[in-house]
Order: structure tokens, then C-alpha cells, then sequence
């Protein structure tokens, strides 16, 4: 379970930032810490069975049968991963804390980055690859909303942009490639791959496999040519740079490379792309850095270029090779993260990044420039620094490899590092070294701690992993790290200004241009075909979605051979020929008398009526008594509707576009009914699963009504989302008709709008009092429709709506104000306790060791009853029944409250007249 | 019987659409309710008809399926609760727009220029 903790952890702790802001600023950032400590404590309570060369695994099966489960597992890879990515964390919480301003939302911050940091997580522990690409995704969108967090900087956003354009396209290539991957071997389960490499590499379907997986990867860790999203993504507050830039996400890429290494390198084609798109990246990325000018630039195509070495190391396919490439791992994420900091740290001291403008800071700014001297000359690989180890690791790899000729690759890697130490002596002398100037936009000066305590911690480590297997050098460190500086920035000094013109006259494609002309174009073509099919007007798109309907429905029915059906059929009763003839009637009018709506309103409900004994006509009591009380309150809440909509629709459209519309109706209508008329002439093609319900009804279900032991028991979980979604549906209803009254045009027009009372009775006494006398039978047969429901047609639905017409006759009769004026409770509360008793009927069933919504039943008998029938089923319909009358009566409610504005007075009294004359 | 249910559905179907490419929201409202009925009585009928078989057990020989009731039942309320929200969302749009027409911009070309009710709301 730990391990799946470890992952989980930070998305919980997501949600307390936002929270503990209010607390102030330090409780929301020690809070994120706390969450991230907590983690890194659980890895680590994990870690000696790790080390000792063990794996710990957690699974939580789903569903099995499609390999879906929560599978994680921890090893040595993920160990290494999960450290850095919660070390580094911390580090970046406590620099985040104080590198952000006061203006800055830091509880979004902390979210934002919670969230990173979980699914960077479930990247790294997974065990099953599609559970591993949908944390890959939410690395994504995580890191969309971080380098997005500056809202109101264009290159924020565009930055953003780009970055989940690329990364979350080579995403949608990964999950292809892993669905290929995972059909070769017939299992999701990561320990299951990697245990059929032979199986995997004979397969012809390897190498579409290999290309779309490394497109994923590629497209993560910045690899040429997909490299040009991260400097874009530089715009991103710093420590998202040194976060997800520098340690963590963009070592996803390589993570996977990684992962997927044991089974998928070794091959030729491998080696090909792999090792030459690293090659390649990190040659082209470290000369485009030589000569940036922007601090974070030049750190960003560095660190792009020490990807492409990582990725050329693991290309080679070599276990010595591989060996190198996380050794780097861990050394880059270590000096790049330091290096990020310190960068932000200038930019915050001196308000530039600009290495034009900056110099001399090494006076100024003592402790940052040692932090900054360490890291880069790890960066340049210096030893006894440990980036030295590794480059020279690697430089030793590289000479062993035969690319194209046998010296080829020995000469392009070490021109690599060359170039690296060049532009990490640029980074340190155009900062740092020189006179001080005189003309920096902010006078610069060291940081409080907060701000330099997580760089120093980092450099602090890049010089104990350097010194690591040579603790004798130590001495060696300060003469040689200043004597080689200072010569290697003189020299570079006077070859900078022939080598810049050189560059800057030399044509290069740029390729944010690129991007943006693709993605304009791709824009402008989308907005083509929507403006054309969807112009603002709805019948226009109505129209075009039911004929692409028929169409498609034509086709495929045209497509096949048809012979009748030779279901028997049954005889033609009169009775119901009278009812089909009239409901045939009604609807084939409205088209001809709608624009009168009153007229329409009550042909709707002459149909809607009627559709209620064709149920009951055909056995179903149960949908028969639903649809009448149903439709009596669709009618009322038109009725009530129309008061604010206007009473007629006026004649819009000429005769040859009505017949046009009649066409496509017709053409829809003709569809359907064929269809209905081709599956009733047809047995089903399979056995329905019907026959368990009616078996199991009584002796399952305790109930003789099969479909109420349906709705209450067999499906169940249904029905209780359906009465959530109706819940949510009135409590909507109620939204917006606040939301209404608040606006000021609506209240005008609301109170502008003509009487439409054309006689004088507004609450008729005769209606008031058969109203009233109503009240409790209509309530009593309510209940009893409640209580028959398990066994007879009924139940909570038709009894909800019973009880909801009962009161909405009381409102009809004597207004809104009067009615509501005597209710006790809310009609909110209701539908609360209509979703809470269900839930509660469904959770009791935990009591038993029983699943969710499992129902029991039992015999009582209590004198002078009858032995009778108690069912948890009905708890739970006693919920839908509350929830039903809750929401029944707010949607009504919610409308008839707009009616209190129209400027008619509102009445306190239940009748019009006042039966004891006092009035008079 | 079934020739009867299969034109009913048909035409409450081809009515609903009729309805629904109006320009107005109220008769879009009462199409959609249109097409309701024909969807649920579509979806009861794929249990088949037959006739005196309420699947209430002991009271028939053999019953008709009880499944497609019980999703019909549940889909007759939720339509209650969708027409319900269509229609605050038409009452909203008519009171703060001052029209109830469903079309954005550039009236059709072909529509007559009779729009009383339009102007009313305006006059002082």
C-alpha cells in the first residue's frame, strides 16, 4: 500500500495550499513541504529493501480481465527517480517561498505544483504502462498550468502553449506505441514487458512500436528537432525552470528510455535513432547556447544539450554506457537545478538576465557566485566536480563507439563538451567576473538565506559527489576551479566577438516562427470547417447533425441484403387505434398551430397524456403512472414558463425553407420509425438479460414488482445517480434563477413586463378549497403508491411526483408567497436527504461485509398487522422519493420566485375574497 | 399493434425535428419534449409488445421485460429535470437578451422583418 501512498500523497496534499493560504504564506509553503517530507520519508522507510536489491510492488486490481489495474512498483530506477524528484521538491519549495512575490498567488503555486509532483511520481512508479500514461498526460497539463502561472505575460502563455502542443502530441504517439507494445506481449504489466525482450524484438511490430514511443519520449526530454519547446517554457517562474526544466520532467523522457531500455535497446535501430538523435541534439543545442545572451536561455539549451547526451549514452545500448547515463542523470539534475536557482536569484537581485547588461557580480554577490562557480564548473566538467566524472565517463563510452566511421563519434562528443565548458565559462564570466559595473537596472546584492539555502545544499552535493571516490583532491578544488576559470574566460573572451558576427550572420531556422505558422495554419483551416458547418445559428446545426445522422444510418443500411421480420404480430384493438388516432391527431397539428404556444402547450400535453395508456396498454403500470404525473408537471412548469417568454413564435422562415425543415423531419421520422418497426417485427438477437431479473425478483429482491426490484435493487447504482443528476439539475434550475434576479436588466424587464391577467379571479376560492381538501388524500395515496411500489406498480419516482403535484396544487391555488410562507423545510434539505438516506441505505450494507447498495429483507409481524415485508430496498426508495419531491418543487419554485418581480402584488391571504366579509 | 407504435414513433420523432429547427427556444423546448416521447416509447418497444404480462410475479404466465421499463421510468424523470433546465436557461436568454431567437448573429436573409415582440421590452 506505501507505494501507492507515496504517489497519492502529493494529490491530496494538493488541496491544502489553497487552504493554508490564509493561513499566511510561510504555514502554506511548510505545509507543501510537509506534504513532500512526508513522501520522501515513506520512500525512504522503503529504500533498504530497495538497496538491498529488491523491489516493493503494490497492486489494486480494477478490472483485471482488460488489464486494468492500479499496479505500482519501486526499484532501483524508481528509487533514484522518486529522490530526486521529492529531494529536489523540497529544495524547490523552500526556494519557491521566497522567490515568489507578494502580488504572486502562492496557494496556486503549491497546487500547481503538488499536482506536478504526484504525477511525476506515478510516472516513476508505475507498474502498468497505461496507468504510466495517464500520469504522463497529467504531467502535461500540470506542467501547462505552472509555465502558465505569470497569466498576464503573453510569452507565459504562448510558452505554455507550445509546451503541451508538443509534449502532449508526442503523448498521444506513446500511448499508441504502448498499445502496440502491450498487445505484442499480451499484458499492461511493466514486470510482465520487460521480462519478453526476444519476444518484443522479433515482433514485426517492433519498430512502429520503437518510433512512436520514442517520439514520446523524445517530445518530453527536448531532443532535436523537437527541442525548441523549452526555452519557450523558460518564461515560467523560476523554480518551475529548475523543477520541471532542469531535474524532473524533462527526465521523463529519459526515464521511459530508461525503463524501456532492457527490452527495447540493442537493435540496430536502436542504436540508429537513439544515439544519433543525442548525438545531434547535444552538439546543436550547446553551440545555440554559446551564444545566448538571456541567463535562462543559455541554461535551457544547456540543459537540452546534456539531454541529448544522457540520450545518446543509453542509445549506444551498452550496460556501461547506461551506467554513465544515470550516473548523469543524478549529476545534472543536481548542478542544472543550482544553476536555475542561482539565475533567479541575479534576475531577482539585479531585475536582468541579460549577460550583456550583467558582470562583475562576483564582488557584489560573494555567495551566489560561489554556488554559481561550483555548479557551472560541474557543468563544464572540471574536476574534481561531478560532472567531470561523467563527462569523462561518457567521452570514454563515445571513443569505444563506431558511428558512420570508427572516429566519428569520439570526434562530435568530445567537440560536445568542449562547447559545454565553453558556454558554462560564458554563464560564469558574463555574470560574475569582470569590473563591477556601474549601470545594472538594480543594484545587486546577496539574497536572504531563503533564497540561497537550496542552491548551496545542491552545490554542496555536486562537490561531495565529486569528491566521493577521491576525498584527497579536496585540497585541489579552489586554486585549480579559479586558475582554469580565469584562463579559459580570457581566451573565450577574445574569440567571442568574430565567432558572434560569424553566428549572427549565419541563417538558422528559427523555430518558434515555424510553430506558430503551423499552428496558425492549422487554426485558420479548423475555423473554416466550423464557421461552415456551425454559423451561430442552432437550427442550422441541428439540421446538418440529423442529416448526417440519416446519412450515415442510409448508408449503412444500404450497404446490407433486408428480409421482413416474421415476429408474430399482435391484433389491432379499437381502443387503441382511438388513441393512436387521436395522439397522431395532436402532434400532426402542432406544426401547423405552434405559433400560438398555448395551443402547442396543450397539444404537448394531449400527447404526453396519452403516451401514458399505450404504456399501460402494453404492460407497464409502472411507466404508465410515471408518465402521467410526469407530464402534469412538465405542463405546469411550461404554464408557468411561458408567463415570461413571449405567448407566440413569430413567422420566420419562408415557405420553401419550412417545407425544407419538413423534409428533414420527415426524412428523421421515416428513419426511426422504420427502425422501431424493423425491431418489433424481429426477435431480439440475443436472449435478453431480463429472465435473471424476473427470476431473481422475488427470491433475490423480495419483491413481487420486477421493475421496481430493478430501479431499487438490481440496478440500483442507477438509479442513485439518477437522483443526483435530477438533484443537480433543480439545484441549477435555482442557480440560475438567482443569478437572474441579480441582474439588473432582468429585474427591469421582469418588472416592465404587461399584466397577462385578462379576468379578475387570481386565486379562485373554489379552487383554494378543493385544493386544500385535496392536500391529504392526494398524500395518502402518495404514501400508498410508496408503499405498494417493491410488490405493485409504483414506488419512490411515482410517489415523489404524487406528493410534489399535491403541493404544487397548493401554490397554484393560493400563489407562491402564501404557500411557501407555510413550509417548513427547505425544498434543498429535502433533495440533501433524499441522496444522504439513499447513500445510507446503500452504506448500511458495509455493516455486513457486504458491497455497496446490497439489500436485505426480512418478515415482521406486528399486531394487529398481518405479517408483512420490511426491505432495505425501500430505505433506499424513500430516498429517491424525498429527492424527487426536493427537486420537483425547487425547479418550480425557482421559477415562480421571477414571477414575485413582475410588479403584481404579491398576496398574503389564500383567496381572493374574504369569506368573513371583514374586508367589505 | 406494432404498425401503430412504429408510425407513432415515427411521426412524434419527425415532429420533435420539425420543431427543433425553429428559431425560437420555446418551440425548441417542446420539440426536444417531443423527441423524448418517441425515444422512450423507442426504448420501451425494444423490450417488444405484449399485451396483459406486467412483469409483477404471479400474477401472469410469462411477463413482459421489465428491463427496458425500469430505464424508461428513470429516463422519463431525468427528462423532466432537462426540459426543466432548458427552460430556465430560455427564460434567462429572453430576459436579458430581450429576444428569445436561438440564431448569434446575421439573421437569415429569407426571414421576414416582422419581429414585434422584440422591441417592446425597450420602450420605456
Amino acid at each position: 500500500m506505501s507505494i501507492a501512498l507515496i504517489a497519492a500523497l502529493p494529490f491530496l496534499g494538493a488541496l491544502l495550499p489553497g487552504l493554508m493560504i490564509r493561513a499566511g504564506r510561510d504555514a502554506c509553503a511548510a505545509m507543501t513541504g510537509a506534504v513532500t517530507l512526508l513522501a520522501l520519508i515513506l520512500l525512504a522507510t522503503n529504500a533498504p529493501t530497495v538497496l538491498a536489491g529488491g523491489t516493493v510492488e503494490t497492486r489494486i486490481d480494477w478490472l483485471p480481465a482488460l488489464g486494468l489495474n492500479a499496479s505500482f512498483m519501486l526499484d532501483g530506477l524508481g528509487l533514484l527517480f522518486a529522490g530526486l524528484i521529492l529531494g529536489i521538491g523540497l529544495l524547490i519549495i523552500l526556494y519557491a517561498r521566497y522567490y515568489l512575490a507578494e502580488a504572486d498567488p502562492m496557494g496556486q503555486f503549491f497546487t500547481y505544483l503538488l499536482l506536478f509532483q504526484g504525477a511525476m511520481l506515478g510516472i516513476v512508479l508505475s507498474n502498468n504502462i497505461l496507468l504510466l500514461l495517464i500520469f504522463w498526460e497529467l504531467t502535461s497539463l500540470s506542467s501547462f498550468l505552472l509555465i502558465g502561472y505569470w497569466k498576464h505575460l503573453p510569452e507565459g502563455r504562448q510558452g505554455a502553449r507550445m509546451a503541451l502542443a508538443v509534449t502532449g502530441g508526442g503523448g498521444l504517439c506513446l500511448i499508441a506505441g504502448m498499445l502496440i507494445l502491450g498487445g505484442i506481449v499480451g499484458s499492461y504489466d511493466l514486470t510482465v514487458i520487460l521480462q519478453n525482450k526476444d519476444q518484443i524484438q522479433a515482433s514485426d511490430w517492433y519498430l512502429p512500436a520503437l518510433i512512436l514511443i520514442l517520439l514520446g519520449a523524445f517530445t518530453k526530454s527536448a531532443q532535436f528537432p523537437f527541442h525548441f519547446w523549452l526555452p519557450h517554457a523558460m518564461a515560467a517562474p523560476t523554480p518551475v525552470s529548475a523543477y520541471l526544466h532542469s531535474a524532473t520532467m524533462v527526465k521523463a523522457g529519459l526515464f521511459l528510455m530508461a525503463r524501456l531500455w532492457p527490452v527495447l535497446a540493442g537493435t540496430p535501430e536502436w542504436f540508429w535513432i537513439v544515439a544519433t538523435t543525442g548525438l545531434v541534439t547535444m552538439v546543436v543545442a550547446a553551440t545555440i547556447a554559446l551564444f545566448k545572451d538571456d541567463l535562462k536561455a543559455v541554461l535551457a539549451f544547456s540543459t537540452v544539450s546534456h539531454l541529448g547526451m544522457i540520450t545518446m549514452l543509453l542509445g549506444f545500448g551498452t550496460k556501461a554506457a547506461a551506467t554513465v547515463a544515470v550516473f548523469h542523470i543524478i549529476n545534472h539534475a543536481t548542478f542544472k537545478a543550482a544553476l536555475f536557482m542561482t539565475a533567479g536569484i541575479v534576475e531577482h537581485a539585479a531585475h536582468t538576465r541579460n549577460l550583456r547588461r550583467l558582470g562583475g557580480l562576483r564582488a557584489l554577490m560573494p555567495i551566489t557566485f560561489t554556488i554559481a562557480l561550483l555548479a557551472a564548473l560541474a557543468m563544464a566538467g572540471i574536476p574534481p566536480l561531478n560532472g567531470f566524472l561523467s563527462k569523462e565517463l561518457m567521452l570514454q563510452e563515445a571513443a569505444l563507439t563506431v558511428w558512420l566511421t570508427p572516429w566519428a563519434m569520439g570526434v562530435l562528443a568530445t567537440t560536445g563538451a568542449i562547447l559545454s565548458a565553453g558556454y558554462s565559462f560564458r554563464f560564469l564570466a558574463g555574470g560574475f567576473l569582470g569590473p563591477v559595473r556601474d549601470d545594472y537596472p538594480h543594484a545587486p546584492h546577496d539574497p536572504g538565506p531563503g533564497l540561497w539555502a537550496a542552491p548551496a545544499l545542491l552545490a554542496g552535493l555536486v562537490v561531495l559527489i565529486g569528491l566521493f571516490p577521491m576525498v584527497a583532491a579536496a585540497w585541489l578544488v579552489d586554486v585549480a576551479a579559479s586558475a582554469v576559470t580565469g584562463e579559459a574566460v580570457r581566451a573565450k573572451i577574445t574569440l567571442c566577438p568574430r565567432l558572434r558576427r560569424l553566428w549572427d550572420a549565419t541563417p538558422r531556422p528559427e523555430a518558434k516562427p515555424i510553430f506558430d505558422w503551423v499552428i496558425e495554419g492549422l487554426a485558420t483551416a479548423t475555423r473554416a470547417v466550423t464557421e461552415r458547418l456551425h454559423d451561430g445559428s442552432l437550427s442550422r446545426a441541428i439540421a446538418l447533425a440529423v442529416l448526417a445522422i440519416a446519412g450515415a444510418a442510409g448508408w449503412a443500411f444500404l450497404g446490407g441484403s433486408h428480409t421482413a421480420g416474421t415476429r408474430a404480430l399482435l391484433a389491432v384493438e379499437p381502443a387503441a387505434l382511438a388513441v393512436w388516432a387521436v395522439v397522431m391527431l395532436a402532434a400532426l397539428a402542432l406544426p401547423f398551430l405552434h405559433r400560438n404556444r398555448l395551443v402547442a402547450l396543450v397539444l404537448t400535453g394531449v400527447v404526453g397524456l396519452l403516451i401514458a395508456p399505450i404504456f399501460a396498454l402494453f404492460s407497464a403500470p409502472d411507466l404508465a403512472l410515471t408518465q402521467i404525473s410526469v407530464e402534469v408537471v412538465t405542463i405546469l412548469l411550461m404554464l408557468l414558463a411561458l408567463n415570461f417568454l413571449p405567448k407566440s413564435t413569430p413567422l420566420e422562415s419562408r415557405p420553401l425553407r419550412r417545407l425544407r425543415d419538413a423534409g428533414i423531419a420527415g426524412i428523421a421520422g421515416l428513419g426511426i420509425g422504420g427502425l422501431a418497426w424493423a425491431m418489433l417485427t424481429r426477435a431480439p438477437a440475443f436472449e435478453p438479460i431480463s429472465g435473471f431479473h424476473l427470476a431473481q425478483s422475488k427470491p433475490g429482491a423480495g419483491g413481487t414488482n420486477a421493475v421496481n426490484t430493478i430501479i431499487v435493487d438490481f440496478r440500483g447504482y442507477d438509479t442513485f445517480g439518477e437522483i443526483i443528476v435530477l438533484g443537480i439539475a433543480a439545484l441549477v434550475i435555482f442557480a440560475l434563477s438567482e443569478t437572474l434576479l441579480r441582474s439588473p436588466v432582468v429585474t427591469r424587464r421582469l418588472a416592465s413586463t404587461p399584466p397577462q391577467r385578462e379576468d379578475g379571479d387570481r386565486h379562485p376560492i373554489m379552487l383554494v378549497v378543493a385544493a386544500r381538501l385535496l392536500l391529504p388524500m392526494a398524500m395518502m395515496v402518495g404514501v400508498y403508491i410508496y408503499l405498494r411500489g417493491h410488490n405493485m406498480p409504483g414506488g419512490g419516482f411515482v410517489a415523489g411526483l404524487v406528493f410534489a403535484i399535491a403541493y404544487l396544487m397548493q401554490y397554484l391555488a393560493s400563489g407562491y408567497v402564501w404557500s411557501h410562507g407555510r413550509q417548513r423545510y427547505d425544498h434543498h434539505v429535502l433533495i440533501g436527504w433524499g441522496v444522504l438516506v439513499a447513500s445510507l441505505a446503500g452504506v448500511g450494507a458495509w455493516a455486513f461485509g457486504l458491497p455497496f447498495l446490497t439489500s436485505g429483507y426480512d418478515y415482521f409481524t406486528i399486531w394487529p398487522l398481518d405479517e408483512f415485508e420490511l426491505a432495505t430496498a425501500s430505505i433506499f426508495d424513500l430516498g429517491v422519493f424525498l429527492c424527487v419531491l426536493g427537486a420537483v418543487l425547487l425547479a418550480l419554485a425557482s421559477l415562480a420566485r421571477l414571477g414575485l418581480r413582475t410588479g403584481e402584488a404579491a398576496n398574503t391571504r389564500p383567496f381572493d375574497i374574504d369569506p368573513t366579509g371583514k374586508d367589505r | 399493434m406494432e404498425a401503430l407504435v412504429a408510425s407513432l414513433i415515427g411521426v412524434l420523432t419527425a415532429v420533435g425535428i420539425y420543431l427543433m429547427l425553429r428559431r425560437r427556444s420555446f418551440p425548441l423546448i417542446l420539440g426536444l419534449t417531443f423527441l423524448s416521447y418517441a425515444v422512450n416509447l423507442f426504448l420501451f418497444a425494444s423490450g417488444r409488445l405484449t399485451v396483459n404480462a406486467a412483469p409483477i410475479i404471479g400474477t401472469a404466465d410469462s411477463y413482459a421485460d421489465p428491463l427496458p421499463q425500469a430505464l424508461v421510468l428513470t429516463a422519463i424523470v431525468i427528462s423532466f429535470g432537462m426540459t426543466a433546465v432548458l427552460m430556465i436557461m430560455a427564460i434567462g436568454g429572453h430576459l436579458e437578451a430581450g429576444h428569445d431567437r436561438l440564431t448569434l448573429d446575421h439573421p437569415d436573409e429569407d426571414a421576414p422583418q416582422d419581429q414585434p415582440d422584440d422591441q417592446k421590452w425597450d420602450q420605456p
